[in-house]
């Protein structure tokens, strides 16, 4: 195990403060969760932003990148869709990518892409949780993240969440 | 399941109730993409569509070209009418001179029954069925059973009536088939001449007489009269056909209560259908359209996503 739920939870409030810092009251800024599973980790940051910090109306939105992914019909098993729900128009706003784990950046590379489709924004930032160092293929790095990790190639990095896996907790697996 | 079982989409008889199902949880996912101001998804930008009509159509075409753009596939198109198929050539030679030319997938109309089966055997490409003579319109089957899935919610026990020229009309089976694969009820009504002799062992009932049949059903499919395929005299006259077949608006309000009107195009406006009907808000007839679209992009890039990389 990496994180425990308390480990998490000091995480993401952390994360919240720092965007406060950049972003104060949110009325330009928009929060993406990449899906499938930056999206419980985009909630839980609103909750975090609006209950404990009082800051109201958080936009925030979710983004399939399936179609705009660079592996189809290269990897082995078939890819599948999510739905994407941005409800708003993200030309001119600050747009804050939120997903899991960054591993290699091809998703963030395919998110950067799918986003044009909304508009152009201002500024895109990337927040992470987890960030697998020197593990890179492409030149993203992430603005905010929740704990560095050295995951060697054969390990995968899984972050549970209560909603959908019953505990919060974050694993280092050995495959 | 996430993967279709089928290489080729040649009928609706040859694919499962979990192919349709994911068609359609795809779609959804398509008609969203359609629906941005920026319609457009990059997923098929290695592959090349080509576009094969050997018969004429409109909405299918374009249907099909949009689909194949919005998935930024390269498509090129053919039709019959200017080609070397006036000169002799052979439908296995016409094919495989386009796919020497580096094509991935074919999408296929032709006037003959068969004709997308007999390529498939034949050529190294996924083929499309986009109608072949009386026998398949798989795509728009597809789509019809999508819009009423939209409008009812589901597909499963619901009652549909087809009415109309059933004989001639790929659309009447292929929406038999996709219908009664997602358990839905289906009857057929129409002139007795335009009525396929077997008809009731495909597991539908015929209902001769109009208003019994819309007292039943939840949703009337009304087929287009098709003069161009009919040789001989079915019924007696248009007037004839349009006042035992033909919907109208008085005809509607006098059921009890409201059922959906589609229409898979071209209207003949007045003849199977009232202008007043074709327009109302009980008619999903440009929905199915946009629907097709949605559709057709999931069958593609479904289908795109079994050619592997390194295959080609």
């Amino acid at each position: 195990m990496l994180l425990n739920a308390k480990e998490i939870n000091i995480a993401l409030h952390r994360l919240a403060c720092q965007l406060i810092e950049n972003h104060d009251t949110f009325a330009n800024t928009v929060l993406v969760g990449i899906q499938p599973r930056g999206v419980f980790l985009a909630e839980r940051l609103k909750t975090i932003l609006e209950t404990d910090y009082k800051i109201k109306s958080i936009t925030l939105g979710y983004l399939d990148i399936t179609f705009y992914r660079d592996d189809f019909r290269r990897s082995g098993k078939p890819l599948e869709a999510s739905k994407t729900n941005i409800n708003f128009i993200v030309e001119d706003k600050k747009v804050i990518f939120i997903d899991d784990v960054l591993y290699t950046g091809r998703s963030i590379r395919s998110a950067l892409t799918a986003i044009q489709s909304f508009g152009r924004p201002l500024e895109i930032e990337l927040l992470t949780l987890i960030d697998r160092r020197f593990s890179r293929h492409l030149p993203i790095q992430p603005d905010y993240r929740g704990r560095q990790v050295d995951a060697i190639g054969g390990e995968k990095v899984k972050v549970c969440w209560v909603e959908n896996d019953g505990e919060d907790a974050v694993y280092l697996i050995k495959t | 399941m996430s993967e279709l079982s089928v290489n080729h989409l040649l009928g609706i008889k040859y694919i499962t109730e979990d192919d349709i199902h994911l068609i359609f949880e795809t779609a959804d996912h398509f008609k969203e993409v359609i629906n941005r101001s920026i319609k457009k998804v990059p997923s098929l930008r290695d592959i090349t569509i080509a576009n094969l009509f050997f018969e004429n159509s409109t909405r299918t075409r374009l249907s099909f070209e949009l689909a194949e753009k919005r998935l930024s596939a390269d498509v090129i198109n053919f039709s019959a009418a200017s080609s070397s198929v006036k000169k002799g050539e052979t439908l296995i030679d016409t094919v495989n001179n386009i796919l020497s030319m580096k094509v991935d997938m074919v999408v296929m109309r032709h006037p003959n029954p068969g004709a997308g089966v007999f390529l498939a055997k034949h050529v190294n490409a996924s083929i499309i069925n986009a109608g072949d003579g009386a026998h398949e319109h798989p795509t728009q089957a597809l789509l019809d059973a999508y819009s009423i899935r939209e409008r009812l919610g589901k597909v499963n026990g619901k009652k549909v009536v087809i009415v109309g020229d059933i004989l001639h009309s790929r659309v009447a089976l292929s929406n038999i088939f996709a219908l009664q694969k997602l358990g839905a009820t289906v009857k057929v009504c129409g002139p007795k001449t335009l009525m396929p002799k077997h008809i009731e062992k495909l597991g539908v009932v015929f209902e001769p007489n109009l208003r019994k049949a819309l007292a039943w059903c939840d949703v009337a499919n009304m087929l287009r009269v098709q003069n161009e395929r009919m040789d001989i005299s079915y019924f007696p006259s248009t007037r004839e056909y349009t006042q035992q077949f033909g919907v109208n608006k008085a005809l509607l309000d006098s059921l009890k209560k409201e059922i959906v009107v589609m229409h898979p195009g071209p209207i003949n406006r007045g003849v199977e259908i009232t202008s007043d009907v074709a327009d109302s808000k009980q008619a999903i007839i440009l929905d199915q359209v946009q629907n097709g679209v949605a559709v057709r992009m999931a069958v593609l890039y479904l289908l795109a996503s079994k050619i592997k990389h390194n295959e080609d």
